[in-house]
């Protein structure tokens, strides 16, 4: 019984981060399947976006999910303009600029934080009706992951629905697996990845927003998580949702499972396990074979 | 019959000493002279460069984009800390050798299996080998020392007689001055031989490399793996200068900060490496201790601009102002 | 009548070439079609053939660029249809592309240094300089002298004229010396007060390379071939003698409305 609850709280903790891990990285797996754009400064844009969320809440007085809301659409306007400006010019450039280019915003917006912030961790005010625990039947967990576990669970069902039903979902499912075609098909290509890049990235502010609570915000967000949002896209497939979702909910699992009863060796296993995969399906595990 | 062309003499002669290119090492030479107190920065950049010069062959000609280069340079370093640390070798010299043959089979080992990927997953696979590397290092350290890595290391005096002293570091200096000189003239007869010539194709057209009968693949293992030992054995030197190692020789900074670096000067072009670490270390040394936010701010500026504008780095510029000064003349 | 002389092609020989049954399908595509063809030593054989014909399909697979299928490749009567593009490029293979595909960044002799250094073994030297190879620096400079490029040998490739630049593409080829040469629309994109310095170098090819020309170009298919294999819907539509294939009325019927490029 007590081997139950724990398994249970284990799993529960490493699906909800998960969650999170999800809805930020899938932005990063589209725009990167539909653009082939190395963005490692797609953590930022979470970090960004946790950042708008926590001065919304202490500054305006807003309420949790208005300041979501809020942190969603700043990001996604505040990227569609980086991307018009800036992305667009290297979207044929070599891997190395676009690596070198995406380092230094990433840098630059580390700075903007540091600088306007302050380098300390900005704690996240859940409203109270999050707090605290539920009872699941098993065993008591804390009522934040449960939600965080519905709303990974609500966004995975849309954002599916959306991929399969939605003009626009098919247009981007088109421009994924083959571009030139998409383009001579008539879709704007142009207006497909901005707007995709902006939804992208409200995704990573959502998902900083709403990890900020178990994996903090501070100035060094940006890169600290990067590694584990770059290897769920990598092991999951490249604008692939389902695939992002199951290496992210892999992933998180691993990491708090590994936590608990193998401390030492966690992030190695980790490691080793994304270079087997990766050797194994270079695509990843959902990806289309080039 | 020798052809007399002045395209095949342009040619036959394009591996030969530009007036410009001792420049370099008399200004090292002169640093020591000029500035004793200065020595250990002074070393600091030297294997900063011959680490660059490492990473170029790798991303300069073999065209791997690789944010984990740092592994090669702390499997040197790594080898030349454990042997002397645990008593079993510390003669400088030969443990050098070891260090570079060390982070060879790391490289060939990597290379043989990363190789094959391209793009995202080959970036990301060689990330994950040097976080694998970092954390196998941390989990051992009855050997490796673990976070605080291994301190004071006992290195026999260079040759027997060249003590190695920290506090004096004038052995050091030139010691590496040395091991670097060689390094690069090993790398830059390599880039001038016909192997070299095949990478350059293979780097401006790999298809077309395919297609000339060219084993491409073979080709870029045996660059990458040379690359790791040249990395190593600049991790190797720069433990035994700093009688000193730790994670931070596996880290992800070094890798990010020596793959900058060669940007800033400009990769494939041998003496970037040069080039970059010089300017990169000095605005470093100055700025990024007093005003650590504006210096991140000015490189993440600096990279942007690098990205959109001077692909080629520092040395593309001027190459770019020298074309435009002069009118087209063979190419060397 | 006086017997004719058996002319080189009648005696039964192996040829340098050959495809039998080969098949090619890219999903529900079929790109190439049981396709039967024959090359021998010296000819100059043409393919052509509608838009979408498969004609550059069957460049790639005869290369090695892509996996056929099912059905074989044969080279100089060895079996090579698993064997990989770079090891038929050893075997005596080369081709052409029909877009540039060339060494941009660096001089026309260095371009064509990379072949003859790969195929005269000098490639993994890595401790001589590449230019004291004096006997690939010379071979590779009498190559372009036979193509009238040498006294564009030391400039950069990108700053070559576009006619240009499509003979230095014939000139890697041909640095490997093959036996068979696979040339994919060798005049596409060539301005025609350009075209006449291809033609004239297709002109000048060795007399015992087996030459195998794609193009839509009628003129240059007339003026050099003498065999012509029509590809239609990824199969073998008419194979003859240039007159055989210019006076089928099936043919002709293919090309209705195609006009024929100049």
């Amino acid at each position: 019984m007590i081997v139950g609850a724990d398994v249970a709280s284990v799993l529960l903790g490493g699906v909800a981060a998960g969650m999170v891990l999800f809805i930020v990285s899938v932005g990063l797996s589209i725009t990167m399947g539909l653009m082939g754009f190395v963005n490692l400064a797609h953590g930022g844009f979470a970090m960004l976006g946790g950042y708008a969320i926590v001065y919304a809440m202490k500054v305006w007085g807003l309420g949790f999910v208005p300041a979501l809301v809020f942190g969603f659409v700043v990001t996604a306007a505040g990227s569609a303009v980086l991307e018009r400006l800036l992305y667009a010019r290297l979207y044929k450039a070599a891997e190395l600029d676009q690596v070198l280019f995406t380092i230094g915003l990433v840098f630059i917006m580390i700075a903007a934080v540091t600088l306007w912030f302050g380098p300390e961790n900005q704690p996240v005010a859940l409203p109270a009706m999050l707090q605290g625990q539920i009872d699941l039947g098993i065993t008591r967990y804390r009522t934040y992951s449960v939600v965080l576990i519905a709303i990974g669970i609500v966004i995975v069902a849309g954002l599916w629905l959306g991929f399969e039903r939605t003009r626009m979902g098919a247009q981007i499912r088109a421009a994924v697996d083959n571009r030139r075609m998409a383009e001579s098909l008539g879709i704007n290509i142009d207006r497909l990845f901005t707007a995709t890049f902006a939804f992208g990235s409200g995704m990573a502010a959502l998902g900083g927003g709403l990890g900020a609570e178990f994996l903090g915000l501070d100035p060094q967000y940006a890169l600290k998580y990067l590694v584990y949002f770059l290897i769920v896209v990598a092991v999951g497939g490249l604008g692939r949702v389902t695939g992002v979702f199951y290496a992210a909910l892999l992933i998180g699992v691993l990491d708090f499972v590994l936590k608990k009863y193998l401390p030492q060796g966690g992030a190695l296993f980790i490691y080793a396990l994304t270079i087997l995969v990766l050797l194994w399906r270079p695509q990843g595990l959902f990806g289309a074979r080039a | 019959m020798r052809d007399e062309h002045p395209a095949a003499r342009a040619l036959a002669g394009r591996h030969r000493l530009r007036p410009w290119e001792p420049i370099p090492w008399v200004l090292a030479l002169a640093w020591y002279v000029v500035f004793p107190k200065h020595l250990g920065f002074g070393t600091e950049v030297l294997v900063t460069i011959l680490f660059a010069v490492s990473l170029d062959l790798a991303l300069g000609y073999a065209g791997v984009v690789t944010l984990g280069h740092a592994a090669f340079f702390g499997a040197g370093a790594y080898t030349v800390g454990m042997l002397a640390k645990h008593g079993v070798w510390n003669e400088p010299i030969t443990s050098l050798l070891l260090a570079g043959l060390v982070a060879a089979a790391v490289g060939l080992g990597s290379g043989l299996v990363l190789l094959r990927t391209r793009g995202l997953t080959l970036l990301m696979l060689t990330l994950c080998t040097m976080a694998l590397l970092e954390e196998t290092a941390n989990l051992g350290h009855a050997y490796t020392g673990g976070f605080d890595g291994l301190d004071s290391l006992p290195i026999a005096p260079l040759l027997g007689v060249f003590e190695f002293n920290p506090l004096y570091p004038r052995t050091q200096y030139l010691y590496v001055l040395t091991v670097l000189f060689l390094c690069f003239v090993f790398v830059r007869t390599l880039v001038h031989s016909p192997f070299g010539q095949s990478l350059t194709g293979i780097r401006e057209n790999t298809l077309r490399m395919h297609a000339v009968g060219a084993p491409v693949r073979a080709r870029l293992v045996v660059c990458y793996t040379l690359s790791a030992a040249v990395a190593g054995i600049a991790g190797g030197i720069w433990a035994q200068a700093n009688a000193y190692v730790n994670l931070g020789t596996l880290g992800l900074d070094r890798a990010a900060t020596v793959l900058i670096i060669l940007a800033l000067g400009g990769h494939g072009r041998l003496y970037g490496a040069f080039i970059g670490a010089a300017a990169y270390m000095m605005l470093s040394h100055f700025l990024s201790k007093i005003y650590p936010t504006a210096w991140q701010l000015g490189l993440g500026l600096l990279l942007v601009a690098i990205a959109l504008f001077a692909k080629n780095g520092i040395l593309g510029i001027g190459a770019a102002l020298w074309r435009r000064a002069r009118p087209p003349r063979a190419t060397s | 009548m006086a017997a004719r002389p058996a002319a080189p092609r009648d005696i039964v020989s192996v040829p340098l070439l050959e495809t039998r049954a080969l098949c090619r399908t890219f999903g529900a595509i079929a790109a190439a079609r049981d396709i039967d063809f024959r090359l021998e030593a010296g000819a100059r054989h043409a393919l052509i053939g509608p838009n979408g014909a498969g004609k550059t399909t069957f460049v790639n697979l005869l290369a090695g660029a892509i996996a056929a299928s099912s059905g074989a490749v044969l080279l100089k009567g060895r079996d090579v249809t698993r064997v990989a593009q770079a090891e038929r490029v050893k075997l005596g293979l080369s081709r052409t592309f029909q877009i540039n595909r060339l060494f941009r960044g660096l001089s026309v002799l260095e371009n064509v240094y990379i072949p003859v250094a790969e195929r005269v073994g000098a490639a993994p030297s890595m401790f001589r300089p590449a230019g004291r190879r004096r006997d690939v620096v010379d071979e590779a400079m009498q190559l372009l002298r036979t193509l009238r490029l040498a006294d564009d040998a030391p400039r950069r490739v990108a700053e070559l004229p576009y006619g240009r630049q499509r003979l230095v593409e014939l000139a890697i080829a041909l640095g490997r010396k093959p036996e068979v040469l696979l040339l994919d629309e060798p005049a596409a994109g060539v301005p025609s007060a350009e075209s006449h310095i291809i033609l004239d170098a297709i002109g000048d090819l060795p007399p015992h390379i087996a030459v195998l020309i794609i193009d839509h170009d009628m003129d240059l298919v007339f003026r050099f071939a003498d065999r012509i294999t029509v590809l239609v819907g990824g199969a073998v539509f008419a194979t003859g003698s240039p007159r055989e294939i210019g006076s089928n009325p099936d043919v002709r019927a293919v090309y209705l409305g195609q006009a024929a490029h100049g």
